[in-house]
């Protein structure tokens, strides 16, 4: 059989923590590698090895047979290893093509001859069906598309060995659909793929094996086409794991969150929440469905006060949240997961422990006049950890260090600890694994038990279909329905999403 | 290796290498490094007076270097400490020679005075900042001019007691101590040091012990997290500036309190507050990193003076020495990474 990558008996150690204990890969030609495990596994860690930002303390790498060190991403491309990463690399102010021959200029006569690679470009795009325009700004472009120039840049660069590592965390479903296709159309032309994805789903559609890792150690490989999504994710996590959140139903009570005609405009000052009204009570979870860019992301951001609202009102138990600061809101009681974890969540260079407290260090008891108790924050964090099952080598760790499930984590079991009235959740378990993603599904649930409310904003109808009690349907910026889960399936709720008015949707199932 | 050896070691390699290279230079210029670099040493610390000296050198560097220091650690680039330490020290000399009061008020008044001027100085910047987003390091650049000559002008119109000078300050805001100055055999030492370290104090325990630090750090690494923690990051950032301006406006009272008693017409900038860039950089933005870094400077600086008499080298060869130090510095990302691979073998 011939391998194009073997990683043999790879260790990886951060000071005395061992993220990869003695790890084999073995990828073959054109095939698509799944590489699962839960949060904080290693996954990231031995990729990165492979890809030359870290050095394995043991272990072999061979590349076509041959024995290989790769000490830099740069030989890692020339041995024909490309990577698209978790969180983007590139620039926002270069174009498409500019960003794609970074570092691999085609000159003229020393000056950069931006028509030949931007032609080169379009061929390749072309070719694995990309359909991305190479003079368009990164600054303009949506996430999916960013995604795929990231693509192109390995293309660009001659890879043969593709590794993603969840792609799929940061799509809306039909760009994920989009992202198969192209891995495939990328097989056909003779890449070998190593995918990792949280969604066992995806494993089953496109890939051909799965090595799965449980706390840095290799569990083994398996062929998809002789396994499913239990057993993978029982060899995951080690135990059963339960798809589907059990749940009693709902006891509503009064009205939490009452937003009434509200209109907010996004930064090119368009309105994107346009007349939206919404109510959401205590003891139930309302999940907002939508596809990406109808507003949800500004919806929430006028709630919590990171964005100034333009007309309407938000109500939180009959006060008036619109122009209040984030303090005074978060103080009301409104708890907030926020969709970008690195952006708003966390400040990666602090601590883990001093993230758990980032709104609440100014009170008793994590400071006293001033000063803040360093005992207390600490001893808070560890619990907190504990209770969440946050992986991290310790509270003094920074937050940079932790994995990005394990950061998403923390940001929930900071928010949920704090116990708001009002806890809203925007994508809380995207970067998840299932283990990880049934913890928090329940956690949310639990809130709603204890009489709060729950306002939940997902693209996987899934999650949304499965966690809430109510259904509100977001489109350009209103919601046009709101419907029961257990009345409704996934393809009126698409319709739904995509414009068409109830009646039709309703129609539609029934054909 | 460790992330603390780590940042040790790193600005020590960089005076290592710059001092190599001003080795090489002097070779190749045909001076005597050795000589050159004993009398570097016994200029700075071979007598106590050289000693007394360099730590009177060294009290304003710190207090500038802590002013950089803080702004940077909030995110922002406080280029008008030079400015600010001008406004300062003519604000000290102000109310040194206009009032005549005990010394227990009058002495504090014109620190306090000094502090003020800074921080208004510096809070200018810091409000075009956080209300219309106008770049710190332009304003603070022009803030610097618009101090000079209006600091000169005033002592030209208003305090000119001849030749261009303030009159000296009372002895009640004198910082001078003929103690100090008798230990030292007659050095110009006065108690402003005591002032720098505890402003060194006052830096580490503002930003590592309290929750208005924890702001300040936390707007100075994500203002995005900030915002959504409910932290205001426009008051921080005014106020990361103010507090700036004071420590630099703190060591222009040392020069007026302190080393000269006066202020005369600037022919141009003093270049402690650019110094300040420097030692606020190779001393990391840490309060500690400060204090030893202004040390190194002082001591060059003091030293240097030496160099011409006892070795023939021209002291303008030991600016060259720092500035390729802050060079080395500045370009300790490829030190870092030497050490990583250094760090890396060391494992195995
Ligand atoms: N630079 C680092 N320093 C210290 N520890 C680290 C560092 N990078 C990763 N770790 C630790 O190594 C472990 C594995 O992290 P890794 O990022 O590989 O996980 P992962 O499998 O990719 O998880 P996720 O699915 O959450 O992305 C984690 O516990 C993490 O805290
Ligand atoms: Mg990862």
């Amino acid at each position: 059989m011939e391998y194009v990558i073997e990683m043999l008996n790879i260790r990886k150690e951060f000071g005395n923590f061992v993220a990869n204990d003695n790890i084999t890969l073995q990828l073959k030609k054109g095939e698509i590698h799944a590489l699962l495990g839960e949060n904080g596994a290693g996954k990231t860690t031995l990729m990165n090895v492979l890809f030359g930002l870290y050095q394995p303390e043991q272990g072999e790498i061979r590349v076509k047979g041959k024995p290989v060190k790769i000490s830099n991403p740069n030989i890692a491309n020339d041995l024909g290893i490309g990577m698209v990463h978790q969180h983007f690399m590139l620039v926002d102010k270069f174009t498409v093509t500019e960003n794609i021959i970074l570092g691999k200029e085609i000159t003229t006569g020393g000056r950069i001859n931006l028509k030949k690679a931007e032609k080169e470009v379009r061929d390749i795009s072309e070719r694995y069906g990309l359909a991305v325009d190479p003079q368009a700004k990164i600054s303009e472009i949506s996430v999916g598309m960013q995604q795929r120039v990231e693509i192109l840049k390995t293309l660009y660069r001659g890879a043969e060995i593709l590794i993603f590592d969840e792609p799929t965390a940061v799509l809306t479903p039909q760009e994920i659909k989009e992202l198969i296709q192209i891995m495939k159309t990328l097989i056909k032309e003779g890449k070998s793929i190593i995918l990792i994805t949280h969604k066992l789903r995806e494993i089953m559609e496109v890939a051909d094996r799965c090595t799965v890792i449980r706390k840095g150690k290799g569990i083994g490989t398996v062929n998809v086409s002789e396994t499913n999504p239990n057993e993978l994710a029982n060899l995951m996590v080690g135990r059963e794991v339960v798809f589907k959140t059990e749940k009693k139903e709902g006891i509503p009570k009064e009205d939490v969150l009452d937003v009434k005609d509200l209109v907010v405009k996004d930064a090119r000052g368009i309105a994107v929440v346009n007349g939206l009204n919404l109510t959401v009570r205590a003891g139930e979870i309302v999940g907002i469905a939508g596809v990406d860019g109808n507003g949800q992301s500004e919806f929430i951001e006028a709630i919590t006060g990171l964005r100034k609202a333009e007309s309407g009102s938000i109500k939180l138990n009959d006060n008036e949240l619109m122009g209040l600061t984030p303090r005074k809101i978060t103080e009301t009681g409104v708890g907030h997961i926020p969709q970008d974890r690195h952006k708003h969540g966390l400040v990666l260079n602090y601590p883990i422990a001093e993230n758990m407290v980032l709104q609440t260090y100014y009170k008793k008891p994590f400071s006293k006049n001033g000063i803040l108790n360093f005992k207390e924050i600490y001893s808070k964090a560890k619990k907190l950890i504990a209770e969440f099952d946050v992986r991290t080598p310790s509270e003094y760790a920074l937050a940079r260090a932790l994995s990005g499930g394990n950061q998403q984590k923390a940001i929930i079991g900071r928010e949920v600890d704090r116990n708001p009235d009002l806890l809203i959740a925007a994508q809380p378990t995207r970067g998840l694994d299932v283990g990880a993603i049934e913890f928090i599904h329940k956690r949310l649930i639990e809130q709603r038990d204890n009489g709060k409310a729950v306002l939940l904003v997902s693209f996987e109808l899934d999650e949304i279909m499965n966690v809430s009690d109510r259904i509100a349907v977001i489109y350009e910026g209103r919601i046009v329905a709101v419907v029961n889960p257990k009345e409704t399936t996934e393809q009126e709720l698409g319709l739904l999403m995509a414009g068409s008015n109830r009646k039709e949707a309703g129609e539609g199932t029934h054909v | 290796m460790s992330k603390r050896l780590r940042n040790i070691l790193t600005p020590l390699i960089a005076v290592v290498l710059g001092i190599i290279v001003g080795t090489i230079i002097m070779l190749v210029s045909g001076y005597d490094p050795v000589a050159a670099y004993t009398a570097l040493w016994n200029g700075a610390f071979g007598d106590v007076y050289y000693t007394g000296e360099v730590i009177r050198q060294v009290t304003p560097y710190i207090l500038a270097g802590l002013a950089v220091a803080f702004a940077f650690r909030v995110g922002l680039f406080n280029i008008g400490v030079e400015g600010q330490f001008i406004v300062g020290w003519l604000a000290a000399v102000w109310v040194g020679v206009s009032f005549d009061l005990p010394k227990i008020i009058h002495l504090p008044l014109a620190i306090i005075a000094a502090m003020v001027a800074g921080g208004i100085w510096a809070f200018i910047p810091g409000l075009l900042k956080a209300r219309f987003r106008v770049h710190e390091v332009i304003v603070t650049i022009m803030m610097n001019y618009i101090a000079l000559h209006s600091v000169n002008y005033i002592i030209n119109n208003k305090l000119n007691q001849g030749s261009s000078k303030t009159g000296m300050i009372h002895d009640s805001a004198s910082l001078r101590s003929p103690w100090l100055q008798e230990i030292t055999t007659h050095s110009t030492l006065h108690w402003g040091i005591i002032i720098a370290i505890i402003g060194c104090v006052f830096m580490w325990f503002l930003l590592e012990k309290t929750t208005r630090g924890f702001e300040l750090r936390a707007v100075g690494f994500n203002q995005d997290a900030a915002h959504y923690a409910g932290m205001s990051v426009n008051k921080n950032i005014i106020l990361s500036m103010v507090i700036s301006g004071c420590f630099a406006g703190v060591a222009g009272a040392m020069e007026g309190l302190g080393t000269f008693g006066y202020m005369a017409v600037q022919g141009g900038f003093t270049g402690v507050g650019f110094n300040g860039i420097a030692v606020a950089l190779l001393g990391g933005n840490t309060a500690i990193g400060v204090f030893f870094a202004a040390l190194l400077f002082g001591a060059l600086k003091i030293g240097a003076l030496s160099m011409p008499l006892e070795a023939g080298v021209p002291k303008e060869l030991v600016d060259i020495i720092i500035a390729l130090i802050v060079f080395f510095v500045a370009s300790s990302y490829i030190i870092r990474i030497v050490l990583d691979r250094f760090g890396k073998k060391e494992v195995k």
